[in-house]
């Protein structure tokens, strides 16, 4: 992310005529003079603001609903803490396992071809269209206790996962790394692969060429992935509820406690909502400012 | 510029991020969009929108298509679900014509609103512990619960199932400590019919639903947790009559024969 770290584009002579303007790069910023201005034309204009309204008033409902008087009194609950606690634990633990397998994940369907990859892309991406729920049961199925790797797991290693904080960020993970296959990705796609080719002409493995070359690169697009990931993965219910279960402080997160609040009490669900909103948006924007929009 | 660019560029994520946790949080919810169109169509068609108990979906499907036969020209629309979801989609103005539900407590949200007539108890339902089929852990009576190898699921005490639960694990003195506490019955029986749990509280009417998955063991204790099914028809009923004459099924003789078959017990 930093210029330090790399390859130095700016050295890179911005005079050439085979100069092709690389994505995001600093070069390709500065030489763009002819920016487009003129007055926003209506077809953008009201869908776009159509778009945001319909994204943020519900929002505005739950915030008109929220029993602001009692508010505090219900945050102070110890099983809200206990929620938001494990909630913020398991999704930071998800992206990071995450990012220890999708990032190489994406490296492969974006720089090695072999057969079938349009398939295995295919399949990263079942996550996203399967009802949560339904990938809750096939994970039971697999990583249960009478599954197909599970059962081995328990006889050999003593392990089960269902119904441990474990088995949460496994489902959390399950259903929020296409997210951050998909941003990375597209991230590799858009890098300028000139800068590896060069890495590699000047004797640097493949595997050098990734961490100095490739990595630094696409830093954004692996931030916005994880960023992706890590809010789908707080926000996880399906999966969780299904292979997890629920219980106070070992796998009830915010979501699930929302969801069984608002059998009884309404009230205390859009509390809990609110909690959860807040203290993603928080997060996110700090994250945001922190380490996407150094200059 | 080029700091206002990243800026923008870098909202998006951020802005999808966050309608992404949102979505995650209601991904369990059941869908409403059955509740509407109840608004008949057309000549003499008419239609009955029916707001039931989860736990009544295969006795009252079958009381639907009965309906129908025997009211040729209307059908029965439903809407299955955690009845405490749907006494809430009630009060915020769902079109339904009948509710049936698996609580006093939920019917009474909606009979506070003034948004139903008196209702009826129609059945009730008892507890059983179901174990899988090959009962792993040799659960044979209620006491096995407390035993700690015996892993166990529970509906969440929020739910009907989870406070007959509650209740008749008083009754008995019993001290249980659940591996999980599921947020319906049919998340329970789930965790069962999978072996990831070795016993559960369910209703008797799922037990006889999975037969064959699961094997069900009557206990006594479960007299202390009888709980009542109400049904009333809702006051601003689009079908009307059609409506009264919906719930006038449910109690007849052929609506208890139905509903006896499955499990429940008929006051």
């Amino acid at each position: 992310m930093t210029s330090s770290a790399s390859p130095s584009p700016d050295r890179a002579p911005s005079r050439g005529p085979d100069r092709a303007p690389s994505r995001g790069g600093p070069a390709g910023r500065r030489d763009s003079p002819r920016r487009v201005t003129g007055r926003l034309p209506w077809m953008l204009l009201v869908p776009a603001v159509l778009g945001l309204a319909f994204l943020v008033l519900p929002l505005a409902g739950l915030l008109v609903r929220a029993p602001w008087p009692t508010l505090l009194q219900r945050l102070a609950e110890p099983q809200v803490l206990q929620a938001l606690r494990l909630s913020l634990v398991t999704a930071s633990i998800a992206t990071a396992v995450c990012l220890v397998l999708g990032v190489p994940l994406a490296w492969l369907l974006a720089r090695v071809s072999f057969p079938g990859r349009r398939v295995v892309r295919a399949l990263v991406t079942v996550p996203l269209v399967l009802p949560p729920v339904v990938g809750g049961v096939a994970l039971l199925l697999l990583l249960g206790r009478r599954g197909l790797l599970g059962q081995w797991l328990e006889s050999t290693f003593g392990l089960t996962l269902p119904f441990t904080s474990a088995g949460v960020v496994v489902a959390e993970a399950f259903v929020a790394m296409p997210f951050l296959v998909i941003s990375v990705e597209g991230a590799l796609r858009g890098a300028d692969q000139r800068f590896e080719e060069a890495a590699a002409t000047l004797g640097a493995s493949r595997w050098t060429v990734f961490r100095r070359v490739t990595l630094p690169l696409i830093m954004p697009g692996i931030v916005a992935g994880a960023v992706l990931c890590w809010a789908r993965a707080l926000g996880e219910f399906g999966a969780t509820i299904t292979f997890a279960g629920n219980f106070p402080g070992t796998t009830q997160t915010m979501p699930l406690a929302v969801y069984l609040a608002l059998e009884t009490e309404p009230e205390a669900a859009i509390v809990l909502s609110l909690v959860l909103l807040a203290v993603s948006v928080i997060i996110l924007a700090s994250l945001r400012d922190r380490w996407v929009n150094t200059p | 510029m080029s700091r206002r660019l990243s800026r923008r560029a870098l909202a998006l994520p951020a802005a999808l991020a966050i309608a992404v946790v949102l979505s995650g949080c209601g991904s369990g919810r059941p869908s409403a969009s059955t509740a509407s169109g109840s608004a008949a169509a057309g000549d003499g068609a008419k239609e009955v929108t029916v707001f039931a108990a989860a736990s009544l979906t295969g006795t009252f499907t079958e009381l639907g298509k009965a309906f129908e036969a025997a009211h040729p020209g209307t059908s029965v629309r439903f809407n299955f679900g955690s009845s405490a979801t749907l006494a809430q989609q009630i009060v915020q103005g769902a079109p339904a014509d009948v509710f049936a539900a698996a609580s006093p407590a939920t019917m009474k949200t909606v009979t506070d609103a003034s948004l139903a007539g008196a209702p009826a108890t129609f059945v009730r339902n008892k507890l059983q512990i179901a174990v899988p089929a090959d009962n792993p852990a040799e659960v044979d009576e209620f006491e096995d619960l407390a035993d700690a190898r015996v892993k166990v699921a529970l509906c969440a005490p929020q739910v009907p199932c989870g406070a007959a639960a509650v209740k008749a694990l008083d009754a008995a003195g019993l001290k249980v400590t659940p591996v999980t506490l599921e947020q319906d019955v049919k998340a329970t029986l789930t965790k069962v019919e999978l072996g990831e749990v070795d016993a559960a509280l369910v209703y008797r009417t799922d037990v006889i639903a999975a037969a064959g998955k699961v094997k069900g063991i009557a206990f006594p204790e479960a007299d202390q947790a009888i709980h009542d099914y109400p049904i009333a028809t809702l006051t601003e009923a689009p079908a009307g009559d059609l409506a009264r004459r919906f719930v006038d099924l449910v109690l007849s003789r052929q609506g208890k024969d139905v509903l006896t078959k499955a499990g429940f017990e008929t006051p």
